[in-house]
């Protein structure tokens, strides 16, 4: 194992959030905090509250959730498309390192931006709204997960995009409408029967109901079932890379 | 010795079906200077990016330091050092820091003792903690150099290392590989600039649409396949070569006042005495006399215009 590289890879990622450090936090501070400030005060003071939880606090981990998912994604897809767009991907193609140490390098780096945010959001969360974590070591488990499973559909997306357009396409036309339609802002169980069945095929809602578990002990799917999800989705984006450093797809010719 | 590269029946087939590399075999001593010479598109840098680990190879092994670059990919590429052609570095870093990152992506400890030395051998001491946005084409091919320094490897591949830069910068570069070479390193470097394989190069291999042509040491290339020419100038100037000297295949210059005569400087014979001696009984009177060495350039076009 070459830990110096997968050391080299983080450190010079992580240089790169440092760099842009106000922008990394501040866009999502405020943008969580106009989510308050409109469904939290203005209309969630209108809504009654959800299996007995006040609105404003319900939406806390779909909140943290949309962040973290689309903040993975798009960290871990900037970071190795970067070095493509600009051609430095030669030397990670020429150095004696695997799959895996580049993986680990990439991905770590894109985990550690993205829980920040999260750990951000979550802060500013509290000074909204009070908020009670009931199992905060699984709060931080699914976190984590999320954070390493969407970093690692990021990194197959930057290693599959050619262009600009197609880095912010997926992210754009699958992940936010599957966030959006994955039980962030409601409970599916507020659904129609009908739609409650399709909703469970989106897999985001595994992971939301399995976060907002850990904070209220309410989840729209059991727990176990939304731990394999995830498990079985970090698994499905590994096999993946895995399978495209054995073939050189879309990086060696 | 074993020679420190070793290329044997290396083909590389694209998928659209274009052959870049055809049955590629090449040795590559420790220590030396290999200049390899083609003309664009002729495979020179599929050559080395196969070699580096960037392109895979259709079939064919090659061996760094005895190590199979795809069985033992680590204990290869540890050796090597690549400096590509175009100028891939990112431009809000630092010098110094996009120089560990090289270190480290090789799996070496950190060194700044000695990544200062390698920044002071390249006159890049003062440019360390700049951005690499802020330095001139030249400093970031230097840049470049000291990426791929940064993991003291063997052997450093240079793809078109003077590409696009001022005459005053090619020196520079080339007295930086003399050092290099004097340090130990062994340098391949693909070039479409003659002056420069002839400069700095112990060897030259020529390559043309995927071929090698020949592999051999320059002076002895020069030597053997060197043709010199004799110029004639007359005193007085001819309107065609006397029928006398027909077997000497004579050519005449424009204006008539001089003959140039192709000759072997190895053959048993050049012929140049028995020339000047028919020359006399032809009744020309010679003005002045000068030789000259065929070029590297005038071996090299020949041998890539050659049908093959």
């Amino acid at each position: 194992m070459n830990f110096q590289a997968v050391r080299s890879i983080y450190i010079f990622e992580m240089a790169r959030f440092f760099r842009t450090l106000l922008q990394s936090f501040i866009s999502p501070v405020i943008s969580t905090s106009l989510y308050f400030v409109v469904f939290g005060a203005a209309i969630g003071s209108r809504i009654q509250e959800v299996e007995g939880v006040g609105y404003g606090a319900f939406i806390v981990p779909g909140l943290i959730m949309l962040s973290v998912m689309t903040q993975s994604t798009s960290n871990a897809s900037f970071g190795i498309y970067f070095p493509k767009f600009i051609g430095t991907i030669y030397e990670h193609l020429s150095a004696p390192v695997n799959f895996l140490e580049i993986t680990l390098g990439y991905v770590g780096a894109a985990v550690t931006k993205s829980l920040f945010i999260g750990l951000i959001i979550l802060a500013t969360a509290a000074l909204f709204v009070d908020l009670q974590i009931q199992a905060p070591l699984a709060m931080l488990a699914f976190l984590v997960l999320t954070c390493i499973s969407f970093s690692l559909l990021g990194f197959i997306i930057g290693i599959w995009a050619s262009n600009f357009e197609q880095l912010q396409l997926i992210p754009l036309l699958v992940i936010t409408p599957l966030v959006f339609l994955g039980g962030s802002f409601y409970s599916i169980s507020m659904l129609p029967p009908l739609w409650q069945t399709i909703t469970l095929f989106n897999p985001v809602v595994y992971l939301i109901s399995g976060f907002r578990w850990s904070f209220f002990g309410l989840a729209d799917v059991p727990i176990g079932i939304s731990l394999l999800a995830i498990a079985g989705f970090t698994a499905l984006c590994l096999g993946v890379i895995w399978w495209i450093f054995r073939t050189g797809w879309r990086l060696r010719t | 010795m074993a020679p420190i590269v070793s290329v044997q029946s290396l083909t590389k087939r694209y998928d659209s079906g274009f052959e870049a590399l055809t049955d590629v075999s090449l040795d590559i001593r420790e220590g030396e200077i290999l200049a390899l010479l083609g003309p664009n598109g002729a495979g020179k840098t599929t050559l080395i990016s196969t070699i580096c680990g960037i392109t895979n190879p259709t079939s064919g092994r090659i061996e760094v330091g005895g190590h199979d670059t795809i069985e033992e990919f680590r204990a290869a590429r540890s050796l090597i050092g690549l400096v590509p052609q175009e100028i891939n570095l990112e431009p809000f870093e630092k010098v110094i820091n996009s120089v560990r990152f090289s270190r480290g992506l090789f799996g070496q400890a950190p060194n700044d003792a000695y990544l200062d030395e390698v920044l002071a051998r390249l006159s890049l001491t003062d440019k360390r903690d700049q951005k690499i946005v802020t330095l001139s084409g030249g400093m970031k091919r230097r840049v470049l150099i000291a990426k791929a320094l940064s993991h003291e490897p063997r052997v450093l591949f240079l793809d078109e290392p003077t590409a696009g830069v001022d005459v005053e910068l090619r020196r520079d570069m080339w007295d930086t590989v003399a050092e290099l070479k004097a340090s130990g390193v062994t340098i391949i470097l693909t070039t479409h600039y003659i002056e420069e394989a002839e400069a700095i190069a112990d060897r030259i291999a020529v390559i043309n649409k995927g071929r090698i042509l020949l592999v051999q040491d320059k002076e002895a290339l020069m030597a053997e396949m060197g043709r010199k020419e004799l110029r004639i100038e007359l005193t007085e100037p001819v309107a065609e070569v006397p029928a006398a000297l027909a077997e000497y295949d004579l050519e005449r210059s424009e204006d008539g006042t001089a003959l140039t005569y192709c000759y072997d400087t190895h053959a048993e014979s050049t012929g140049i005495t028995r020339l000047l001696t028919d020359l006399r009984g032809a009744g020309l009177h010679l003005r002045d006399l000068q030789t000259r060495q065929s070029s590297l350039e005038e071996i090299f076009v020949g041998l890539v215009t050659e049908p093959a």
